[in-house]
């Protein structure tokens, strides 16, 4: 026997946020797995504790549930060889790891912003294998790590993203915003889940629904195929939480509006070509206001349709598997219904991410730096091996076992005599004094960073040569594995147009219709280069600044024209840059070349190379000079 | 060699080869590998999402079984087992079995001391025996060795696995063993290029290159949904439903395989094979002999008897796009450029 058991809540959460967020949580402890996981993307504070206080409430008493520090190592991560254990009972037993003892759970992600890629990968292979499969320190084994992950997300500008292959394995994707949570909200129980999860396994999707969701999901631009999977998956979990069998457009819409509207990459074209076909786009504001009115429509639609129940429960009570209604009816509700859970998901299009669309049409696979590829631990962790030396695992360092027990050996039968162990017991004594650590060589790490003037007339030019600069020293760097990134100035500020990479494919991508043009801010520029330097340099690589420029600023720090003032600035601006010690070359770009470029450099302490003509080959290899030397 | 309450065998299902939609270049370059292992490995590079390792994942229950030596950690081939250094050939028949081909999954986070083999450790401990113990390489012997995300996995990873694939041989001298064995295994690797690339060098030690992209066609999408869902919701019905195809293509392999030595190679063909180089050119002569090699077991793969224009065309973009110079100020894709060399070569 079935009964609805929240009637009603589903609809209106689909209307009322704070409602929908916990509703997402719902959804998530009803097939964990299943889902994968949840994105949160929300500084650490009270919304965020309470979601996860709501939906450690709403899994079952028992779920295992484990939180992945920032730097967690392999050894923790995946489990590997239990040392302590390992050494008293003189054969090689294992530890697991965090994700082994999540199994059938949660794992929560803190700072998933700078998870480093590498985590980020494993993570997402369990995902996709639901098994974590450890070949390390000699163990060869796999456990089951059947779970959902919830990624703590504090970034804030759109260059800290969650690993891209990560998000693409999360159901939900959620962008707090600051409300005053309604303390009376209705919510769901622990109850609720229970009877949906004893649910979630009979509960069937219509081909219409599927299609539906695909087709939304093409719509917006939501190319990856987990997405239109996931939707259909939080589908069904919505129906199981209504109490019903079958999946219905509700469950459908709502599914469209937590699962793909936040992936969406463009808007959908099909409304605005019926509308307006022959018209032409006109002017992107007539198109934006077009799109806002269509919103509220929708919104109004939604509302209007929220009241009428879903089907009623005794339909789908004795049917579960009944056979599809008739054709004619059939095709046209499928079109109907694609059309309205498309509807649905626009409408849920976060307001950020709707104005870009609206803007560029196609939004350049938002900024995803993938998390944080060269987090700090490098040296002692990674690299080539060079052998062991002697030291205590500390600071990160990794033990070389095999090195430890190697020192420990010899010395057995002495440590036996001093310290005899009972005769039943075979021991190892390994005393502090054997303790080796691997060592690692990196090679040290450079990372180009081009700041280019944008400004007036001849940027066209300067960007197109630093563009082509960018993709030669990218072409021949990565053999060294160096990243480049580029900062662009015009106007009143300075952007990042390609934050540190090495993969060309994404150099392009940014670099391509850069805009230029407008008033030169160069002390601004300066500025920021500097703090990308330091950042940079925190990371343990060394940053250089190669600036293309002709050293005439006419903007000031504070945004005012004028080029005295500007001038100060960037002179100001300079001096920081080398008392901050960072490496940094002047290219002037100037027909002639200039006394003030050439000011600038030596206030920055920047090697000055007058490039009158800088083709994109010059500038790579003054480029690789300077990084070989700065090496 | 564990603690029994670790040792948990998960007998994941895997989806099946023959249910996966569309991506034919890449499941046409998987085919080819497995007729002719000596391609020198797949690297599949592509958009997320696209079943790129659920094809080489596929790939175990799809292949053929093949004999080996009972007791073999090498699992030797009856006809050719591997003798360790010294050791005399046995006088009786040595036993053997019919065993999965192995398709052994490289995770990151893996020690090198498991990829290449090590001391074994608990022998060590509990007996002070010095005895080797065999790592992935020696399990992938005579199957696959896949790396998903392989343009994270370590640098010196890759040099090791690339040189040892390369080589069919594992020589490991280490912790006071040396020990050498055979390690012929077709590499396959795949990744997404956003998260960085590989080095040119190792590129170039890849047969094939692939591609993957995601369909954009509603239909075929709305298929991978319904197959994947399926496939989730009830693995082994719908493995079963899909027992069919797979059979039709396992029978594909084994008839491509005997007909491999058979499919002539006459001097048109190999200086095609050398002028689509020359045209593009390729470093080395690694080029032409992998695209001679496909364009052979292709050609098995068909049912054909020699090796003509229609072979090349198909599977010179896999073949050669990874090892053309890189030109960044040409916008254009190595694919592109690979198509126009052919089109000019032998006609659209």
């Amino acid at each position: 026997m079935i009964r609805v058991h929240r009637p009603g809540l589903i609809e209106q959460s689909l209307n009322s946020w704070a409602l929908k967020v916990n509703l997402v949580a719902a959804l998530f402890a009803v097939d964990p797995c299943g889902l994968g996981g949840v994105s949160l993307r929300v500084p650490a504070g009270q919304q965020r504790d309470e979601w996860l206080a709501l939906l450690k409430m709403l899994l079952p008493a028992g779920t295992p549930q484990r939180r992945i520090p920032l730097n967690i190592n392999d050894a923790a991560l995946l489990g590997g060889l239990d040392l302590g254990a390992t050494l008293s009972a003189g054969r090689p037993i294992a530890q697991q790891g965090v994700l082994a003892h999540a199994d059938g759970g949660v794992v929560v992600l803190a700072m998933a912003e700078r998870v480093p890629l590498g985590t980020a990968a494993r993570l997402a292979a369990v995902l996709d294998t639901q098994e974590v499969a450890i070949e390390r320190d000699g163990l060869a084994l796999k456990l089951p790590a059947r779970l959902g992950v919830v990624a703590l997300d504090e970034g804030i500008g759109d260059d800290e993203a969650v690993a891209g292959a990560l998000l693409d394995r999360l159901a939900f994707l959620v962008q707090f915003r600051p409300s005053s949570a309604a303390d009376d909200m209705d919510t769901w129980t622990a109850e609720d889940i229970a009877q949906a999860r004893a649910l979630l396994p009979l509960v069937n999707a219509s081909q219409n629904i599927v299609q539906a969701l695909c087709a939304a999901a093409l719509a917006l631009g939501v190319y990856s195929l987990r997405a239109p999977l996931f939707a259909l998956k939080a589908a069904r979990c919505a129906a199981a939480l209504d109490g019903l069998l079958d999946v219905t457009e509700t469950h459908a819409a709502l599914a469209a509006k937590l699962v793909l509207a936040p992936r969406a990459t463009r808007l959908p074209q099909a409304q605005a070509d019926s509308t307006e076909s022959k018209e032409n786009e006109g002017s992107d504001k007539e198109h934006e206001q077009e799109q806002e009115q269509e919103q509220e429509q929708e919104q109004e639609q939604e509302q209007d349709n929220s009241p009428p129940a879903p089907e009623p429960p005794e339909k789908s009570e004795n049917a579960p598997n009944q056979a599809p209604p008739e054709n004619e009816a059939d095709i046209r509700s499928a079109g109907a219904l694609a059309e309205s859970v498309l509807d649905a998901a626009q409408a849920a299009i976060p307001a950020g991410l709707l104005a870009a669309l609206q803007v560029g049409q196609t939004v350049k696979a938002r900024a995803q730096v993938a998390g944080r590829s060269g987090a700090a631990q490098k040296s002692q962790t990674r690299g080539r091996p060079l052998g062991a030396r002697r030291g205590e695992p500390r600071a990160g360092a990794r033990l070389n076992v095999i090195e430890t027990l190697r020192a420990a050996a010899p010395r057995q039968k002495l440590r036996e005599q001093q310290h005899p162990t009972p005769a039943n017991i075979k021991r190892i004594h390994v005393r502090r004094e054997d303790f080796h650590v691997a060592r690692f060589k990196q090679t040290g790490q450079t990372t180009a960073l081009f700041v280019v003037d944008a400004s007036g007339s001849s940027a066209l030019n300067r960007l197109a040569e630093a563009k082509g600069a960018v993709e030669l020293l990218l072409a021949d760097c990565y053999v060294r594995r160096d990243h480049v990134a580029v900062l662009a100035f015009r106007g009143k500020t300075a952007e990042l147009l390609l934050p540190p990479t090495r993969s060309l494919a994404r150099a392009k991508r940014s670099l391509a219709g850069l805009p230029g043009g407008g008033g030169t801010p160069l002390a601004t520029a300066i500025d920021a280069a500097r703090e990308l330097a330091e950042h940079i340099k925190r990371r343990g690589e060394t940053p250089i600044i190669v600036l293309l420029t002709d050293g005439r600023g006419n903007i000031a720090r504070d945004g005012s024209p004028g080029r005295a003032k500007a001038s100060v600035d960037a002179v100001a601006a300079a001096r920081q840059v080398h008392v901050a010690g960072i490496t940094a070359l002047l290219i002037d770009t100037s027909p002639q070349p200039q006394p003030t470029a050439q000011t600038l450099a030596t206030e920055m302490g920047a090697t000055y190379v007058p490039l009158p003509h800088a083709g994109a080959h010059a500038v790579s290899r003054v480029v690789q000079l300077a990084t070989a030397s700065a090496r | 060699m564990l603690a029994p309450q670790y040792t948990f065998t998960v007998m994941a299902t895997a989806f099946p080869f023959s249910a996966i939609v569309g991506q034919d270049e890449m499941k046409l370059a998987i085919l080819i590998a497995a007729v002719d292992p000596s391609i020198g490995g797949i690297l599949v590079f592509g958009d997320r999402g696209t079943g790129k390792s659920t094809a080489v994942r596929a790939l175990a229950a799809l292949l053929p079984k093949m004999r080996a030596v009972v007791g073999c950690q090498y699992n030797s081939d009856p006809a050719r087992p591997f003798l360790a250094d010294g050791a005399e050939p046995s006088k009786v028949p040595l036993k053997s079995r019919l065993i999965s081909v192995p398709v052994v999954d490289l995770p990151l986070g893996a020690t090198e001391d498991r990829v290449v083999g090590a001391l074994d450790l608990e022998r060590a401990l509990s007996q002070g025996v010095k005895a080797f113990e065999p790592g992935l390489l020696a399990r992938a012997n005579r199957g696959f060795l896949y790396i998903d995300e392989v343009n994270l996995l370590e640098d010196h990873l890759v040099d090791l696995l690339i040189d040892v694939a390369a080589s069919g041989e594992n020589v490991v001298e280490r912790e006071g063993l040396s020990v050498r064995h055979p390690a012929r295994f077709v590499l396959v690797g795949s990744g997404n290029p956003e998260e960085g690339e590989l080095r040119p060098q190792l590129l170039d030690r890849f047969g094939l290159s692939v591609e993957v992209k995601t369909p954009t066609d509603l239909a075929d999408r709305v298929e991978v949904v319904k197959r994947r869902d399926a496939f989730e919701r009830d693995p082994a019905a719908f493995t079963d439903q899909w027992k069919k195809e797979d059979e039709k293509i396992r029978k594909r392999i084994v008839a491509g395989r005997a007909r491999l030595d058979a499919v002539r190679i006459n001097d048109v063909a190999r200086e095609r094979a050398a002028q689509l180089c020359i045209a593009l050119g390729t470093d080395g002569l690694r080029g032409d002999l992998t695209l001679i090699r496909a364009a052979r077991a292709y050609a098995a793969l068909q049912g054909d008897a020699a090796i003509t224009d229609t072979h090349f065309k198909r599977i010179a973009a896999p073949a050669l796009r990874h090892r053309l110079r890189r030109n960044p100020l040409d916008d254009s894709g190595s694919s592109a450029r690979v198509d126009r060399a052919v089109a000019e070569l032998m006609g659209a």
